[in-house]
């Protein structure tokens, strides 16, 4: 059970890392226009000027 | 990087940027003119290639920064230098084959940030976070895990659970606070006591080295609440800003006369006496009498009549009628709250007044409910402690009650629905304002168009081209031609679409307010009025072709029909539901449109109060009503409907009225709308029983003290899922 030592404190960094990371996406606004992003994506013309803030 | 050094703060070492940005922008505040930022509503965008289109089509314009679309606001936000306007680029999008209207940006502020929104996502995501790791630790307590490894895996939740819960479940402290201090009981309150006391007794019973803890519980339980109030606000806010959005699209200008010449102001600052110009096509911002020019007023969505009135110098006007033909000047005599726009209002404000409060459905099931469960609990509590007469195992069992009975699928059962339902009416055309606004469309029984500008379209089309001579109507295509006049303009692609030729008639001129009139083979011809021309007037909407001295003739107009006007009154027949046409408008007009469309019951010449008074006695009847129009003489009648719809041009007092808004040209979307508004209310009422029974299921076994943190996790979520995923069968 010695394992749990790593496992436990590593689990939580990984979900710790999910978290800040998704943070991160609703501080730079990228919840702004999802449907517009969703199909930018698939658009052939390269995005020359992506949002700013 | 010099500039910087002055302003650096040993804080921001790590971000030079940071202050340069700032400082930077202070810099160009001060020494260049503001850019311009200019926000246009795009309602007709709805791809990928639209976008880039767009963007292109903005950005071959030099003066233009940037531009960039927004699809899911349907909006573009435009940088620009500061001599570029509106105007300048509306013609460069429609160009590229989209509808542009201008946004007040300043309307728009608070949608820009929607905090709160925010705000609720990022404990939705912490009390998520917190979720996944306590079910990991709970997954081996529960295929068992014991003794002291339990213990630890019990304090390592209490750790993540802990600041979770007091971050995340902070609105719910919150509301519950609220109420309580009102002496009041809402929903938050057994949440928030049913997330408290499952903490308190976990921590008590793991510090006794205890069997059972509810920390995944609580959690699960914040998780899944927030996630019901996110949706409930998401809903909100996309109504809200897009109602934010119609009320933009009314930028308040006049022009208002001064010695110098004229200057664009806005109307909030016009005064009594102030002269202002109204070009043909403007709306009176105020309530004024004519000073100078004749012209032709439309008044249709003040008082539903569909024949212009002539307005010439000494005449009074109210604000919102629409100037037709020639400028005018006029002199204000009510502005702001006293014009007689503003003084509908007093009646909407008497409708409200006599409309009674509608309870939602989980407000009606929320009385039943947060009672109930105190209730329960407090028995269960009482009754293991006089039965067992320990405390630790009557706390326990109150805990858990409480844990089952909580509102979860109970928290989800409406918004989930209401989200489905009203992002599915959103794709049609409908924009739902208010949150109850669906449960009380699906009640309605009976349904109140209005006429001018609700079932027509407010454009006039031409009757009986057949009656006149091909010469009489090359004449009067070459007068037509020669004004903007909305009959003018339908006379003329009548008379186009049958290939006549235009006359020659020379000598041409408008005379604003009367017609048209020029030389044809040496004789005088006249396109205008009925006394201009020397006839008699008629009830029809009518303008008189005279010819030398022949005898003046009519080309009468009807209204054209609004689109799927006609299906929409066919669809709500066929459902049974009674439709009833009120109109302002002239007996003769109201009668013709009803035959047309096979309406039994209606009413002419009714004023603002006998529509409402109208609607009022239909609901005194015992009837439902759903009210749908767009003048302002319908604002107190969809008032004191029971629910209401208007099309989007309808004037802005009439959009703040109603319930339910067509974005759309087409009135075919309210039979659909119905329909949709019923599933949803079904599937609302399926969601409470399916909460009921997981209820009726856990609770017994909650009370009798079987209920392990398992079940309790196990009846939560699946609750929840079902709920959900009957919720999105709407969609």
């Amino acid at each position: 059970m010695n394992i749990l030592t790593y496992l436990i404190p590593i689990s939580l960094v990984l979900g710790g890392l999910g978290l800040a990371f998704f943070v991160f996406t609703l501080r730079a606004n990228q919840y702004e226009d999802p449907e517009g992003d969703a199909r930018r994506i698939l658009s052939g013309d390269y995005d020359d000027r992506p949002k700013q803030d | 990087m010099t500039l910087m050094t002055a302003t650096l703060r040993p804080s921001a070492s790590a971000c030079p940027a940071c202050v340069a940005a700032p400082a930077a922008e202070a810099l160009a505040s001060r020494d260049l003119p503001r850019d311009a930022h200019i926000v246009l509503s795009l309602p007709t965008i709805h791809c990928a290639a639209c976008m880039s289109t767009v963007e292109r089509a903005l950005q071959a314009d030099p003066r233009v920064r940037s531009a960039r679309v927004n699809l899911t606001m349907k909006r573009v936000a435009i940088e620009a230098s500061p001599d570029l306007t509106a105007e300048d680029v509306i013609p460069v999008v429609e160009g590229a084959g989209y509808e542009a209207h201008e946004l007040d940006a300043t309307a728009l502020g608070a949608t820009a940030t929607d905090r709160a929104g925010r705000d609720l996502l990022m404990r939705l995501a912490v009390a998520g976070f917190a979720a996944m790791n306590v079910m990991l630790l709970s997954v081996a307590v529960w295929s068992g895990a014991e003794g002291e490894t339990r213990d630890m895996f019990h304090w390592i939740s209490a750790v993540i659970v802990l600041p979770a819960v007091a971050f995340s479940a902070q609105p719910f402290f919150r509301n519950a606070w609220m109420a309580l201090k009102a002496r009041q009981l809402n929903m938050d309150v057994p949440i928030s006591l049913a997330i408290g006391l499952a903490i308190v007794t976990s921590l008590y019973e793991t510090a006794l080295s205890g069997e059972h803890a509810y920390f995944d519980a609580a959690i699960a339980l914040t998780f899944f609440l927030l996630t019901g109030r996110y949706l409930d606000h998401r809903t909100r806010s996309v109504a809200r800003s897009a109602a934010e959005e119609l009320a933009a699209l009314e930028v308040p200008r006049a022009f208002r006369v001064t010695d110098t010449g004229e200057e664009q102001v806005p109307v909030a600052v016009l005064r009594i006496g102030d002269l202002i110009r109204v070009r043909p096509g403007g709306r009176m911002p105020v309530d004024g009498e004519i000073t100078d020019g004749t012209s032709e007023l439309d008044r249709s969505l003040l008082t539903g009549e569909t024949l212009p009135v002539l307005a010439e110098p000494g005449r009074a006007v109210g604000a919102g009628e629409v100037n037709l033909t020639g400028p005018l000047t006029i002199r204000a005599s009510a502005v702001g709250r006293d014009t007689s726009l503003a003084r509908m209002a007093d009646l909407v404000a008497i409708a409200e007044s006599g409309r009674s409060r509608y309870t939602s459905l989980a407000d009606r099931a929320a009385k039943l409910y947060a009672p109930g469960v105190h209730i329960l609990s407090a028995l269960a509590f009482v009754g293991w402690l006089v039965y067992s007469g320990d405390l630790r195992v009557a706390l326990n069992i109150a805990a858990a009650v409480l844990i089952i009975t909580c509102p979860c699928a109970l928290g989800l059962a409406v918004p989930a629905v209401t989200t489905a339902a009203s992002g599915r009416l959103f794709r049609k055309g409908l924009l739902i304002k208010d949150a109850t606004a669906l449960e009380r469309l699906a009640q309605v029984d009976t349904v109140v168009f209005d006429k001018t500008g609700t079932l027509t379209a407010g454009i006039p089309e031409l009757v009986g081209l057949d009656a006149f001579t091909t010469a009489d109507l090359s004449v009067a295509r070459a007068l037509s031609e020669g004004s903007n006049h909305p009959l003018s303009r339908a006379l003329t692609a009548a008379i186009r679409s049958a290939d006549i030729p235009r006359a020659q008639v020379t000598d041409l001129r408008e005379i604003p307010g009367y017609g048209t009139e020029g030389l044809w083979r040496g004789q005088p011809v006249r396109l205008g009025r009925a006394a201009w021309v020397r006839a008699t007037p008629t009830h029809q909407t009518a303008t008189w072709l005279r010819v030398g001295d022949g005898d003046p003739q009519p080309f009468l107009f009807t209204d054209r029909l609004r689109e799927g006007a006609a299906e929409a009154v066919a669809a709500l027949q066929s459902q049974g539901l009674t439709v009833v046409l009120l109109s302002g408008d002239t007996p003769g007009a109201v009668e013709s449109l009803a035959r047309r469309l096979d309406i039994a019951q209606w009413m002419a010449e009714a004023l603002p109060a006998d529509k409402a008074a109208r609607v009022q006695a239909l609901t005194d009847a015992g009837a439902r009503v759903l009210m749908v129009g767009d003048g302002l003489n319908d604002t107190a009648a969809l008032t004191a409907a029971h629910a209401s719809i208007s099309p989007a041009s309808a004037l802005d007092a009439a959009r703040v009225a109603s319930d339910i808004v067509l974005l759309g040209q087409s009135l075919a979307p309210i039979p659909e709308a119905l329909n949709t508004a019923r599933k949803a209310v079904k599937r609302i009422r399926e969601n409470f029983t399916i909460a009921t029974w997981y209820n009726v299921i856990a609770v017994p076994l909650a009370v009798a003290g079987l209920c392990s943190p398992l079940i309790a996790a196990l009846a939560m979520s699946s609750s929840s899922i079902t709920v959900s995923l009957n919720a999105l069968r709407l969609r």
